[in-house]
């Protein structure tokens, strides 16, 4: 190990005895108070910049998207709704000629579309509209100016960042082929941190890495049975199987959050590549080292604080271990909408033994929990941050988390921060 | 199908929830999938309510369906009661819910709660929003009123001229417009007025004060969106007259009060003499001349709608260039009030249609909703918000009613401050090649939205590109109609075109050039732009 690192404490402190691996989880069945996976749209379709989405649903499925982001957005958004109304549900066939000419319509007002997904929703599931053969239909009639694809993103099927990972599968077919040993993450990233990233890779001696989603439709990633892949985000199951279907390997990670987190990450990709760990140290270490001393000043402001998340993006558990492992703050409970153990294997053997892993949700028994453990900070859905905070707790909004560039070194100090921001505050506000 | 990048309402069973959220002691169990619930954050977020509304979701899944649906149901129902011991529940279906048939109101029958259950019956897909608020309002009061209702046809009793007339208040809700403003300050006119109030509903109200609704002398319908359903129930069961009239500006507040009087029996003419209101002096003083003839176009609620057009010619002097609301069950009343100032009434809720109406007529102020704010930003159009939809913004930490005197004086404000002030606009015409102090600076007692227009650039080409759009469909007609005289722009000509603020540059640039096609002009210099402007000049 370089000298660099030796002062990168976190890098150096011991796995924590036995893990969270085979640990109990509480699962939960209730009322769950977390998004549907449409919402994912809202970076999509900012991250795939040639991209429409057309949600087929209800006005319901409209409102959600604006109330969950729209009112922020100033330019023109590339989504939209076909709202499903009383005469679609009379005849079937009538829905489809409504879908067509809904998509007509929004075609000649943006003819920049290149890509049009048809995303499907809990109405247009239950009445079985059945939009991957409207999908090909349509690709048929525009192609080759558009291509039409479909994905689920219902909240009977999906919740929060699940959505992501049906659109990211189902662009998973229509990856050319390819046998060239490649590298490929997988998960939407900001721009910035892609940038970082590829710099990164180049810099460990992979040149080539491929990103999936890419940021315009027609620069698909290639994929054959030479691919790795790296996941960049823990709620991508559906894709990677889709992946491994097109006979690509996982590299088995943690998640590149915090300087730990993002150094394992590089590592497995630079293992597979056979990169000596001389270059490797040396091409990560100053942005490690950066990371970690941008750690150290924030980390008083966590250390010994009771940290409680409710289940909302998946990432709960990475960032449990982030949070307990380099800012040594206690983990109360970690809730989780879904736990993927295989994806998740590294992430919660790394976990302090004992930790309270929770799945689903039944959300008045977890309130309970969290109003009798009085944490000193909680995570949650917009929902629920404004009441806890009415009865004194200090809160942080879940999807603040999923809408922030947290990942990789130049983020860790970031993502910190976000944590110790509010207690920051209720420290203000009381003095 | 229809195509919505933005929808002014929610669904109907999000109306619901805000009558639901406005009472006490009420819970709603509603049938619907996981996703659905993001409906809490309009009231915990954009409202910042203290509390989460009182909703239990059943939040069933795609393998619950065909079997367990129903019982997940009745699960949710009973174990919301048993927590929460409402007084009155509520039950129905979000739009999902509604295609798989589970009968909310039958499954909570079976259950045999201790207490009142509301069915509600709110078809999503034909209906929305405020259609269900009024609903929903409408069957809590009849489910809970009507048990003390007389015999048809019983005249209602004289009121005993030594005790004071008593009215209800009724539509303030949960996520409404400055309701909880409007309510403060109406409750304060009636009290100047020497009127009681019986009860307030459904705002604040319990289902105990809902099923003392009768004992009023009459109900005032402050929100007819919300309210008028029940209140025509409550008229034709216990012969309560309304008052319709929307104190919303000085002159309708007038009126509200003569109505108000009249039915109370009491002499109002002291509070009319002495309204104590600055709006008034304010519109009238030198310095508001600039407001004369301003160009608005008015679109949001009906109600807010109909009272904006009416402040804004009435009591401010601007001319009303389009009215418009998203209240179809309103509709007949906006066209109506549109004639009173000679346009058509725009009734749809596509926001794509309101914004090309606005960038067609030149508009110089929109009074819109949180959809009209975006539109205004893409055009560079000063906008003040009269009605819901809303940002997080229209809940003021400050008192802000719309309603009453006060509500008149803060309506001023609201709408003048986005525009130039009297001298500055002058000044500005005369300095408008000033680096520093220009046509498209923002007004300079906005300090936060000078930078935001100095952000244009990132809005300006969208609307440069929507405006040419618009041309260039104009240009293929015009070509077609009359044959390819095309002008071309001389460099001087194009450099004073430039200089007219870039809302209105779309306009003048069609003007001059079908003003040069008429006239055979081949060259467009800064002459003919001039003649041009002289020649449409209205
Ligand atoms: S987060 Fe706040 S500012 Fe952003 S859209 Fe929601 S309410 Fe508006
Ligand atoms: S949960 Fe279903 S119905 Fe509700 S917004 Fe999401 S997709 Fe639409």
């Amino acid at each position: 190990m370089s000298a660099a690192l030796a002062a990168v404490p976190v890098v150096v402190r011991p796995k924590a005895a036995g893990g969270c691996s085979d640990a109990p989880v509480l699962k939960e069945r209730g009322q769950r108070e977390v998004f549907c996976g449409l919402t994912g749209i809202i970076w999509l379709h900012r991250k795939i910049q040639d991209a429409f989405f057309l949600i087929v649903g209800s006005r319901t499925c409209a409102h959600l998207m604006q109330s969950a982001a729209g009112v922020m957005i100033f330019a023109e958004p590339r989504f939209g709704t076909a709202i499903i109304d009383e005469r679609d549900l009379a005849g079937m066939s009538d829905a489809n000629d409504e879908l067509d000419r809904v998509v007509a319509q929004l075609l000649s007002r943006r003819p920049d579309i290149k890509l049009l997904f048809l995303v499907g929703s809990c109405p247009s599931e239950v009445i079985k509209l059945d939009l991957s053969r409207a999908a090909e239909r349509l690709g048929r009639s525009y192609s080759p100016n558009v291509r039409v694809l479909n994905y689920s993103g219902s909240g009977i099927e999906t919740t929060f960042t699940q959505g992501e990972d049906a659109c990211l599968a189902a662009l998973v077919p229509g990856l050319p082929a390819t046998n060239v040993k490649s590298l490929m993450v997988v998960g939407a990233l900001a721009d910035v941190v892609e940038d970082q990233f590829r710099r990164l890779f180049a810099a460990i001696g992979i040149a080539d890495v491929q990103f999936l989603p890419p940021r315009r439709s027609t620069l698909l990633p290639v994929v054959g049975p030479n691919t790795h892949y790296l996941l960049a985000q823990p709620f991508l199951a559906d894709t990677a199987r889709a992946l491994e279907g097109r006979g690509a390997t996982r590299l088995e990670a943690p998640f590149p959050l915090g300087v730990e987190g993002t150094t394992a990450w590089f590592e497995a990709a630079a293992r597979e590549w056979n990169i000596p760990d001389a270059k490797f140290q040396a091409a990560i270490a100053p942005a490690a080292t950066r990371a970690s001393a941008a750690l150290s000043r924030i980390r008083h402001q966590l250390a010994g604080k009771r940290i409680f998340f409710f289940p909302d993006s998946q990432l709960e558990i990475p960032l449990a271990r982030f949070l307990s492992r380099e800012l040594e703050m206690n983990l109360v409970e970690v809730g989780t909408p879904f736990l993927h153990r295989q994806h998740l294997a590294t992430e919660l053997e790394m976990l302090p033994a004992g930790t309270m892993l929770s799945e689903g949700q039944h959300v008045e028994n977890q309130l309970d929990r969290c109003r009798a453990a009085q944490p000193d900070i909680v995570v949650c859905g917009l929902g629920l941050a404004n009441p806890l905070e009415a009865e004194g707790m200090t809160t942080k909004w879940a999807i603040e988390l999923v809408f922030t560039p947290i990942q990789g070194y130049e983020q860790a100090a970031d993502l910190a921060e976000l944590f110790a921001r509010p207690l920051v505050r209720r420290a203000k506000l009381a003095a | 199908m229809q195509l919505t990048v933005w929808t002014y309402e929610g669904p109907p069973h999000v109306g619901a929830m805000r009558i639901a959220t406005a009472m006490r002691d009420v819970h709603y169990v509603l049938h619907a999938p996981q996703g659905d619930t993001y409906a809490d954050l309009l009231f915990t977020m954009i409202e910042r309510r203290q509390k989460r509304p009182p909703v239990t979701y059943t939040t069933f899944q795609a393998r619950d369906l065909g079997s367990d649906t129903a019982q997940l149901f009745q699960d949710a129902a009973r174990d919301a009661y048993e927590r929460f011991k409402p007084k009155a529940m509520l039950v129905g279906a979000s739009c999902t819910a509604e295609l798989i048939q589970d009968d909310p109101g039958g499954l909570s029958d079976a259950l045999e709660l201790p207490i009142p259950v509301v069915t509600l019956e709110l078809p999503s897909y034909q209906k929305k929003e405020n259609w269900g608020a009024a609903e929903t309002f409408y069957q809590i009061v009849r489910k809970l009123a009507g048990p003390k209702a007389p015999p048809p046809g019983t005249k209602p009793a004289p009121r005993d001229p030594a005790r004071r007339a008593r009215c209800n208040l009724l539509g303030p809700t949960a996520l409404g417009f400055r309701h909880r403003d409007d309510l403060k300050e109406i409750s304060g006119l009636l009290a100047q007025i020497g009127v009681d109030i019986n009860v307030i509903a459904p705002f604040d109200a319990s289902p105990d004060d809902i099923t003392r609704l009768g004992d009023a002398d009459f109900n005032i319908v402050l929100y007819p969106e919300i309210a008028m359903p029940a209140a025509g129930w409550l008229q034709r069961t216990f012969g309560q007259p309304m008052v319709k009239t929307v104190p919303i500006g000085m002159g309708a507040t007038c009126d509200f009060i003569r109505e108000v009087a009249a039915l109370a029996g009491v002499d109002a003419s002291a509070l009319l003499d002495d309204p104590n209101s600055r709006a008034p002096w304010y519109a009238k003083s030198v310095d508001s001349t600039y407001l004369t003839g301003k160009r608005v176009f008015v679109f949001g609620d009906a109600t807010h709608a109909i009272a904006a057009a009416r402040i804004a010619t009435r009591e401010l002097g601007f001319t009303v260039v389009g009215l418009g609301t998203y209240s179809r069950e309103l509709a007949r009343e906006v066209r109506e009030a549109a004639k009173l100032y000679g346009v058509e009434a725009m009734i749809t809720e596509d926001y794509l249609e309101v914004e090309a109406a606005i960038t067609e007529l030149n508009v110089e102020l929109l009074l819109g909703t949180q959809m009209e704010r975006h539109i205004a930003k893409r055009l560079g159009v000063p906008c003040a918000v009269i009605s819901a939809p809303v940002h997080v913004q229209d809940y003021p930490a400050r008192y802000s009613p719309q309603m009453g005197f006060e509500g008149a004086n803060v309506i001023f404000d609201t709408w003048v401050h986005p525009l130039m002030m009297g001298l500055e606009e002058h000044l500005l015409g005369m300095f408008r090649e000033d680096f520093e102090f220009h046509a498209e600076a923002a007004p300079s007692h906005l300090g936060g939205a000078a930078s935001e227009r100095r952000a244009a650039p990132a809005a300006a080409p969208i609307a440069d590109a929507f405006a040419l759009a618009v041309e260039t469909d104009d240009d293929v007609d015009v070509i077609e109609a009359e044959g390819p005289i095309d002008p071309v722009w001389s460099p001087e000509g194009e450099k004073e075109l430039g200089k007219i603020p870039f809302f209105v540059r779309g306009k003048a640039r069609r003007n001059t050039e079908a003003y040069a096609r008429e006239f055979g002009v081949r060259v467009i210099t800064v002459e003919a732009l001039y003649d041009a402007k002289a020649h449409f000049s209205r």
